[in-house]
């Protein structure tokens, strides 16, 4: 009765009141970005890196900033060319490569068999596992001049700071996925007869490697930063060490250019580490 | 009885002592004896303690009190004697479907090659051939609980435990899945303990059925079914089934013991 009563106002009012229609008054469009092809993203990003390039160039030959302190890019590119062609820049980018890898395979494997082994003794685990948080806690950069004291000046220092970096974040992640084994996998396994060591390598390792792998980009990252810091305390090779002297020498440039292969070291080891682990994840979550 | 039992449980109690919510109460001074080759169904409320039962059987877990023997023998907290099906499939992702159904042959250290070429006749004769290569995930949840059917199966027992083992499946696959059961159970001629909240599915696949009562889950009645084998769906129309099913209800819903759902 009301709703035909009031249906001219309504109409005047732009309401929909005839409840045989649906009600449009709120209804819009959802927004929806539209994707840019493909090459269009890279292009941007090009440009971008161009006009910082540019404008630090301009920058510095205008005097708007100072070459000194910043270096400039010609400067740089000139620094790179001779570091690369008179001098160490294989041995010490090789020298840094080494030790992370070392470090970061070290560290990961006995922290993955530290939180492996925590499945064997739920006391033992309970006892252990502060200790280990603990360590985690402690800023293991305060323990490089000790590590360079006790480990020497060559390569054992840096793979040792690597290490301490890498060891516990395996070992924690590990032990997470140790404790998320399922229960009634294991009983199961009982259940079919199975031993201990048995329920180990057929279901408790299986379970925790995705876990494990997950660890893995981290740590190769925490492993390159002990590298680099072990070589900044004191060291004959490395980029690190190439760096530290820069900076003692007030070589910006060199800075520059060390910082420059250190990051593309970082984003090569980067991309190895994330084909392996998707292949490792695949080989395990086979879906 | 007739028939001597061949596994046997006697005043089988238990009660969870759980630091959070104190101790509860599951079975109750349960007995019952399944002979040789009889397939025994358990039904009841959910939560009654029927998994606990089972867990108890395979060894997985020490009772408050009470036995549990096989060919009169004591096996109570002994693991490896009886197959068992949990009530999950657990098959695991990163096994193929053939590998999983041999892990019981494996864990025996049977080479993997000798468990693979005795598996490999029954996966195609039930059903998963063409898929054992493929992984779990590749499966129908039908298929899965075949394959997890299957491990339990050969793994050497002549006695299996299966829990609820169709219970979250469709309708349709489930009738089929019995059907099959009931063609492996005759295959196999195994001793069958299964539980199941599914009275239909009872009636239709044991020679015998215990209820139990909710929690503590104790025996309220031991109900033979005399339906004669093989059996057909046409059985679920038979008088004597209705009568039965009838019968079952109304012990299941019995009054005189408040249930708790
Ligand atoms: N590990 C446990 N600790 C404490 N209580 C448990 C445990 N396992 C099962 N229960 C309790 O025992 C009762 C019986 O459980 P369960 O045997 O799984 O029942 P059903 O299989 O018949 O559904 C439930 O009330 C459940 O909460
Ligand atoms: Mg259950």
């Amino acid at each position: 009765m009301s709703m035909t009563l009031w249906a001219p106002i309504g109409q005047f009012l732009g309401r929909n009141t005839d409840p045989a229609k649906p009600r449009l008054g709120r209804a819009r469009r959802l927004y929806r970005e539209k994707i840019w092809s493909p090459i269009l993203p890279r292009l941007v990003q090009f440009g971008i890196l161009a006009a910082i390039v540019a404008v630090w160039e301009i920058g510095v030959k205008v005097g708007f900033i100072d070459g000194f302190f910043w270096s400039y890019p010609s400067a740089i590119f000139k620094t790179g060319m001779i570091f690369v062609t008179q001098g160490d820049a294989f041995l010490d980018t090789w020298f840094t490569l080494k030790s992370t890898i070392i470090g970061f395979v070290i560290g990961t494997g006995a922290g993955s068999a530290i939180g492996l082994a925590f499945w064997w003794s739920q006391n033992w685990a309970g006892v252990f596992q502060p200790f280990l948080i603990v360590f985690h806690a402690i800023p293991k950069f305060a323990l490089g001049p000790l590590v360079v004291l006790v480990f020497g000046i060559g390569l054992g220092s840096k793979v040792a700071m690597a290490v301490a970096l890498t060891i516990v974040v395996s070992a924690l992640a590990t032990y997470s996925g140790v404790k998320a084994v399922d229960r009634d996998s294991e009983n199961l396994m009982y259940s079919l007869g199975a031993n201990r060591w048995q329920v180990f390598t057929k279901l408790v390792m299986p379970s925790a490697l995705p876990w494990i792998i997950s660890s893995l980009r981290v740590n190769i990252g925490l492993a390159m930063a002990g590298a680099i810091v072990g070589e900044f305390i004191s060291s004959q090779h490395g980029l690190g060490r190439v760096i530290m002297y820069a900076g003692q020498t007030f070589d910006v440039a060199l800075i520059w250019v060390g910082t420059i292969i250190l990051s593309i070291l970082a984003v090569a080891i980067y991309l190895v580490v994330g084909v392996v682990e998707n292949t490792l994840l695949k080989g395990v979550l086979k879906r | 009885m007739l028939d001597k039992a061949r596994i046997e449980l006697q005043d089988v109690s238990h009660v969870f002592s759980t630091p959070t919510s104190g101790s509860v109460y599951a079975i109750d001074r349960i007995n019952l004896g399944v002979p040789e080759g009889r397939f025994a169904s358990i039904i009841g409320p959910s939560g009654c303690g029927k998994t606990t039962l089972f867990n108890i059987i395979a060894g997985l877990e020490q009772p408050t009190q009470g036995e549990v023997t096989v060919d009169g023998q004591n096996v109570t907290g002994m693991i490896g004697i009886v197959g068992y099906m949990l009530q999950k499939d657990l098959l695991f992702p990163w096994r193929t479907v053939l590998d999983n159904i041999c892990l019981g042959m494996e864990l025996r250290g049977m080479p993997m090659r000798e468990a693979r070429e005795r598996a490999m006749p029954y996966l195609t004769r039930y059903g998963l051939g063409g898929f054992e290569h493929r992984y779990p995930a590749a499966l129908s949840g039908g298929m899965k609980q075949r394959a997890a059917l299957l491990r339990t199966l050969l793994y050497d027992s002549d006695i299996v435990l299966l829990d609820e083992p169709f219970g979250a499946l469709d309708a349709q696959t489930k009738s089929q899945m019995q059907d099959w059961l009931l063609q492996l159970w005759a295959d196999f001629r195994k001793t069958v303990l299964f539980v199941t909240h599914d009275l239909d599915e009872a009636l239709f696949l044991s020679d015998e059925i215990y209820v139990l009562s909710a929690r503590p889950g104790r025996i309220k009645a031991k109900i033979e079914v005399p339906l004669p084998r093989p059996r057909t769906r046409d059985v679920f129309a038979s008088p004597v089934f209705i009568d039965l099913k009838r019968h079952c209800l109304d012990l299941l819903f019995d009054a005189s013991s408040p249930q708790t759902h």
